[in-house]
């Protein structure tokens, strides 16, 4: 990297300490107002849509689009309830009675009565159940593989991870042929086991990896110490490393429940009513007479915050998350 | 992981060998492995196997007939079809546009943040934020903001048009800064900086004006952009379909991109730069030679990971446009989706179609994981 000229003048700045000139503190902060405004600017669509989970169905699809409105929970209502409309006559009944809850009282501004609950509860908790179990398989029997590929000499290790990784590149579509005739075969399709079944073996080969990255990190030489004190293979695995694992199991716990949580291809192709979860109903959410934005975006917003929440939770993770473990810090 | 965890002494914990059956480490570790190889044997490569063999047959899972043999010509219709090779190509095109385009915008996100600042912390988790969620979701509400009446994208699109010279005319000067002592002399510096901060902006405004008045006046082209019967309909024309789904792709996975960029950059050790410095190397001179070499390996993992999620992209398809209008952005995941699930659900030949898929993934994912391997022993 030398460069083939000489200085014609003397140099007379210094890089290092313009460091901490005015110019250089001038640049920083150009660049952070830079870096806030794309942020801000990214942030947008996901601003909107929970903007618009707060509008009421005229003020949603008005245009031009309206910034300040009057927020109302007429979205989250619509998208947790099954509604009538009412006749006139019913309608007048409704409005002369003074007892009737919040929900209904908003259902009636629209001409509906509520009769019952929507499928949306159910579906969120589908996907909490399965999201739920299929990692806590996923990240049991990875901590286990993962332990093994860390310690052990394995006759063809690199092939087996490396075979294990190449799962997880698979197209959901492709495997999703076979596995749906298999599980019309067995009676799995559409039920909440068939689907942690495959959640878990799905994840599996993201969390193998990623957990094989924290638990190389920890030195072998405590377990050593501890198995010259005395204790089993088992007892040093469950004393020494568990504990010093945590970190990276409740990151790759985060990661998996993320996976599942926001998964749509499978959940569409292998679920139709009784094991259906989130994902594929959110777009189908459907109002009576035409698309209901705001409850879309109730649902989505629901679905989201998690998400969100989660994300700033892990940010120190996110990383090792995405490159399967393999690149550790930033 | 700093802490230092202390092992207990044998007497405290008590541990009784005798007690517990003691499993050599050769059983501990097939015991350890054996659920994680079982789950994958049974999900995944059994069903590929299956799947190998449907595609050489002719059958329907909603039919009764059994499948019927008919060797490779499920693969010789497929390769003839125009159709796929149609598909074929709107999914290259849009894996290359859109991976370069997140890659030249995740990479100067990346440069952007590099300099910490206060803050900077939960700006950038905050521009990481669209990788997390969940595709199908994102393509929905977007669906919301793309809507040529109701939806906000427009506005936004027409707003950052016009503001297209002020933001390059902010970048030209925010790259000049630095370099400016070095072209004028460090006396004059501040006269050349008050002048590119007013001139560039407003060279550029003007020029820009012109771009914008050869169709129309340069005053119409906001009104032109929002009006709703003027109004780019994005996901229902089908030359601006593909560029539609693009920009959501590039808006939700260029953080992804970034975020690898960012560690690849800090990850430079700064004595190179003060190498280059005492040497005289200029800005771009250092930029060439050290950023970008330092970088390149993480960018290529970043890179060769967003070309196999492209190839694969479902989810977003299916939310925006479903492969509409006609055809136009109808990816080969959805053709096979639509092959094998909707009408006559042919399964025989969705199989080989998935077969071929998976040939083009796997050459990919080779190369990727190739590198990533060579990032974890780097």
């Amino acid at each position: 990297m030398a460069t083939t000229y000489s200085p014609s003048s003397p140099v007379n700045y210094s890089t290092r300490v313009d460091k901490v000139g005015r110019g250089q503190r001038i640049s920083v902060t150009i660049r952070a107002i830079i870096a806030v405004l794309i942020a801000v600017l990214m942030l947008v669509p996901v601003i909107w849509m929970g903007m618009t989970a707060f509008k009421s169905r005229p003020e949603a699809v008005a245009a031009p689009p309206i910034v300040f409105f009057n927020p109302t929970l007429e979205g989250f209502i619509s998208l947790l309830t099954e509604r009538r409309q009412l006749s006139a006559a019913e309608q007048a009944v409704m409005q002369a009675r003074t007892d009737l809850d919040y929900p209904n009282q908003i259902a009636l501004l629209r001409g509906q009565t509520i009769i019952g609950t929507s499928a949306f509860p159910r579906q969120l908790l589908n996907s909490l159940i399965i999201a739920g179990a299929s990692t806590f398989f996923s990240v049991g029997f990875g901590v286990l593989a993962a332990y093994a590929f860390s310690r052990f000499d394995i006759p063809g290790k690199d092939d087996l991870l490396f075979f294990i990784l190449s799962q997880r590149m698979l197209p959901a579509v492709v495997v999703t042929i076979p596995i749906f005739l298999m599980y019309k075969e067995v009676g799995l399709y559409d039920t909440h086991f068939g689907m942690i079944l495959l959640y878990t073996s799905f994840n599996l080969s993201f969390s193998v990896w990623l957990l094989k990255g924290f638990i190389d990190e920890i030195p072998k030489e405590y377990e050593e110490a501890a198995l010259v004190d005395g204790y089993t293979r088992l007892q040093a695995f469950r004393k020494i490393v568990l504990p010093q694992a945590i970190t990276g199991i409740a990151a790759t716990t985060v990661f998996s429940l993320i996976f599942s949580w926001n998964e749509y291809a499978f959940a569409l192709m292998l679920t139709s009513d009784v094991a259906r979860t989130a994902p594929p109903s959110i777009p189908l959410v459907l109002g009576t007479g035409g698309i209901e934005w705001a409850a879309i975006a109730a649902g989505s917003l629901a679905f989201l915050i998690p998400v969100v929440i989660i994300t700033f939770v892990l940010r120190k993770h996110l990383l090792r998350g995405v490159t399967f473990g393999a690149i550790r810090k930033g | 992981m700093a802490q230092v965890n202390t092992v207990k002494p044998a007497q405290a914990a008590a541990p009784r060998p005798a007690a517990r059956r003691h499993l050599s480490d050769r059983r501990i570790v097939q015991l350890f492995i054996f659920p994680t190889i079982i789950l994958l044997i049974l999900m995944n490569i059994f069903p590929l196997i299956y799947s190998l063999f449907l595609s050489f047959n002719e059958y329907s899972v909603i039919s009764a007939d059994a499948p019927r043999w008919i060797g490779i010509e499920n693969y010789a219709d497929i390769l003839s079809d125009a159709q796929f090779w149609h598909n074929f190509g709107v999914t290259g095109t849009y894996a290359l546009i859109s991976v370069a385009l997140q890659t030249v915008v995740g990479f100067g996100l990346a440069m952007l943040l590099r300099t910490k600042f206060t803050g900077s912390g939960v700006v950038t988790t905050l521009i990481l934020v669209p990788m997390m969620l969940s595709p199908i979701v994102v393509a929905t509400f977007w669906k919301l903001i793309l809507n040529p009446s109701y939806g906000i994208f427009n506005y936004v699109f027409g707003f950052l048009t016009l503001l297209v010279p002020t933001i390059i005319g902010v970048i030209v000067v925010a790259l000049l800064w630095g370099t400016l002592p070095k072209l004028l002399g460090e006396q004059r510096a501040n006269i050349g900086r008050i002048a590119l901060l007013i001139l560039i902006p407003v060279v550029a405004h003007l020029v820009w004006r012109f771009v914008l008045s050869q169709e129309g006046t340069y005053g119409d082209f906001f009104t032109r952009v929002t009006y709703r019967e003027t109004a780019p309909e994005w996901l229902g024309e089908p030359a601006l379909a593909m560029w539609a789904i693009i920009i959501v792709d590039v808006w939700m996975w260029s953080p992804f991109v970034m975020l690898l960029c960012l560690a690849g950059l800090s990850a430079i050790p700064e004595y190179l730069y003060e190498a280059a410095a005492i040497d005289r190397a200029g800005g771009w001179f250092q930029f060439r030679r050290i950023t970008l070499p330092q970088v390149m390996p993480l960018l290529l993992i970043a890179v060769l990971f967003r070309t196999i999620e492209a190839f694969k992209q479902f989810d977003l398809v299916m939310g925006l446009t479903g492969g509409g209008p006609g055809d136009v952005t109808e990816t080969v995941s959805v053709q096979l989706y639509q092959l094998a699930f909707q009408g006559q659900f042919d399964t025989g030949k969705s199989s080989a179609l998935a077969y071929i898929v998976l040939v083009v993934i796997i050459a990919v994912s080779n190369l990727y994981i190739r590198a990533l391997n060579r990032a974890r022993e780097g």
